[in-house]
């Protein structure tokens, strides 16, 4: 090995320390920004090192330089205005886009790097295998990934799209997946092979992910995200180098322990959600209780003086909340209320919204400090001492119901708001959650419905206690 | 098996066992950040996309090439891009009364 080889070599593992002390500095919210500069530092210098590599060994050609060049340059322009146009409501959508990105260039990697091995006549086994692999996972990372997006966007239906033949379906194009992506391992040179394994695990994405609903898309993100780190460190094995490999299973590992996280706060195993389905209400709405009693109705006035002489307020936010872009009005109305010196804080379920942590990034786009953000565990014994819980567009996450067995929700954990002295709930209907059923937390007598959509309704509570204490 | 395949799988291994002892600690809050900065670290794809636009000598190898490093552009520019922004919201202590000003502590103990 030359000098100038073992240095890039040295590079790459100082790049791969920077990724993996970056993640680690994003354990807590005060070192988490140094986190990402770190890891960002750590891109820098791979990429870096390998166009010098690139220079320095004079094997490119200028065409090669061009292709690298202007499809690098086009698509940094491209991702940058994306992130910095999208709104802090759409970064769910966006994560899943970069997603489909990255899975597709590893996918695209492994093929170049096949097409050149190919030609070379000396195809060894190595990268016969981790090109069928890549190629399989690759492509269903970048189609299903790409519908997660549009399904998140609202250019795809957000309800489980049952695809002809249904899970048969899924289940043949799985195994055909499967079984080309064997075939192209043992036999390198049959296009045919290539191009079944491709449109399989093409059409295997897209299948797959339609099935399944708008609220598990959390799950979904993390594991195609946890897939996309994986297909890239098989790309690493495709072209053997290191820093792809150790790069991919860091992001591999970390979104396979997301995924699991967010598959247990929902109280369901990964399996069971990415066989879709879930939600289309063909869950039995048996035992739901109360379905049709009366709920009482309040006006804003009646619900301002509720909240202006309470002494502690819980913030539930949902789903809702993103939806109506209401995260700078609750920060309003919350300020409103502890200019007044009561005790305003925000309980976050682990699945509120469409990803991990979702209302903590919006409420902290709003200027909510993080402190005031208090995750399940550490908010659901402060509810019996509560005096209003003020639920903004939550629904099945705060369903009395999870504690019994037998409903469609059973055995998730939830916020327990209905211990709070009193309830008022802002949303839009009494239509149902996600999970098909009725929450009878709408009908218990200490509970006050307020329908109106998150943001108006917001407002028109911050005016009404303005008015009410004299503002 | 040959030796530098061997040493890959090693690798493998281990960066995999680190991912999963890293991640395991990360708080709630942060799990969107997160997942954005593996989004973006995921990006690396864009060195495997030089590495094959320099070996690349046929027209197919050079599309797939510039497709490659036009996906891994966007997915490690917006992605680091993106963190960022949210990143930056991340606030230590209550905002002031006047919205639009930040804090002394934003950014939250930086280097």
């Amino acid at each position: 090995m030359s000098g100038f080889d073992a240095t890039v070599r040295l590079l790459y593992v100082a790049a791969a320390a920077c990724f993996v002390v970056g993640l680690h500095l994003m354990n807590a919210p005060p070192t988490a920004n140094k986190g990402s500069r770190v890891s960002a530092t750590g891109m820098v210098v791979a990429v870096a090192a390998t166009i010098a590599l690139v220079a320095h060994d004079t094997a490119i050609s200028a065409t090669g330089w061009t292709v690298m060049l202007v499809g690098a340059i086009l698509g940094s322009a491209v991702g940058l205005a994306f992130a910095q146009k999208v709104k802090m409501t759409a970064i769910p959508q966006l994560v899943s886009l970069f997603n489909a990105m990255g899975g597709g260039a590893a996918a695209l990697v492994a093929l170049a790097g096949f097409v050149a091995a190919s030609s070379s006549a000396n195809l060894g086994g190595r990268v016969a295998v981790s090109t069928a692999i890549d190629v399989a996972i690759g492509a269903v990372t970048f189609s299903g990934s790409v519908v997660a997006s549009g399904k998140l966007q609202g250019t795809i239906a957000g309800r489980p799209i049952i695809v002809p033949g249904g899970r048969l379906t899924n289940s043949v194009l799985a195994l055909a997946t499967v079984v080309g992506a064997v075939l192209l391992a043992a036999r390198p040179h049959s296009v045919a092979m290539l191009v079944l394994t491709l449109a399989a695990a093409l059409a295997f994405g897209v299948a797959m992910v339609l099935r399944i609903g708008g609220a598990d898309m959390p799950v979904v993100i993390s594991l195609l995200n946890a897939l996309t780190g994986t297909a890239v460190a098989v790309a690493g094995f495709v072209i053997d180098n290191s820093v792809l490999i150790i790069a991919g299973a860091l992001v591999g590992a970390s979104g396979g322990i997301l995924t699991k996280l967010m598959a247990d706060a929902m109280n369901r195993s990964i399996v069971a959600i990415m066989s879709g389905g879930f939600g289309g209400g063909d869950s039995p709405g048996t035992d739901t209780g109360g379905g049709s009693a009366p709920v009482r109705q309040v006006s804003a006035d009646d619900a301002a003086i509720q909240l202006a002489y309470a002494s502690k307020v819980v913030i539930v936010p949902g789903y809702g909340l993103a939806a109506a872009q209401a995260q700078h009005a609750v920060r309003d109305l919350a300020q409103l209320l502890e200019e007044r010196g009561i005790e305003v804080s925000y309980a976050i379920h682990p699945v509120a919204g469409r990803m991990p942590g979702h209302m903590n990034v919006l409420l902290a786009e709003a200027d909510v400090p993080y402190t005031q953000l208090k995750p399940m565990d550490e908010i659901n014994p402060e509810f019996p001492r509560t005096d209003v819980a003020l639920v903004i567009g939550a629904n099945d996450v705060i369903n009395p119901a999870a504690r019994r067995p037998g409903t469609a929700v059973s055995g998730m954990p939830i916020l327990d708001v209905d211990q709070a002295k009193s309830v008022i709930v802002i949303k839009r209907s009494m239509g149902h959650g996600y999970a098909g059923i009725e929450n009878e937390l709408y009908t218990d007598p200490k509970t006050s419905m307020f329908f109106a959509d998150a943001k108006a309704g917001l407002v028109a509570l911050g005016a009404a206690v303005k008015t009410l204490v004299g503002g | 098996m040959s030796t530098g395949l061997l040493t890959d799988l090693t690798i493998a291994v281990l960066s995999l066992l680190v991912g999963f002892e890293v991640i395991s600690k990360v708080p709630e809050t942060l799990h969107t950040p997160l997942m954005s900065a593996a989004n973006s670290i995921h990006g690396i794809v864009l060195v495997g996309a030089a590495l094959v636009a320099a070996s690349a000598h046929n027209t197919a190898g050079y599309v797939l090439a510039f497709v490659a490093a036009l996906f891994a552009g966007m997915n490690v520019v917006g992605g680091y891009a993106v963190t960022g922004r949210m990143l930056k919201m991340f606030k230590r202590r209550p905002a002031p009364k006047a919205p639009g000003t930040e804090p002394v502590s934003s950014g939250a103990a930086e280097a």
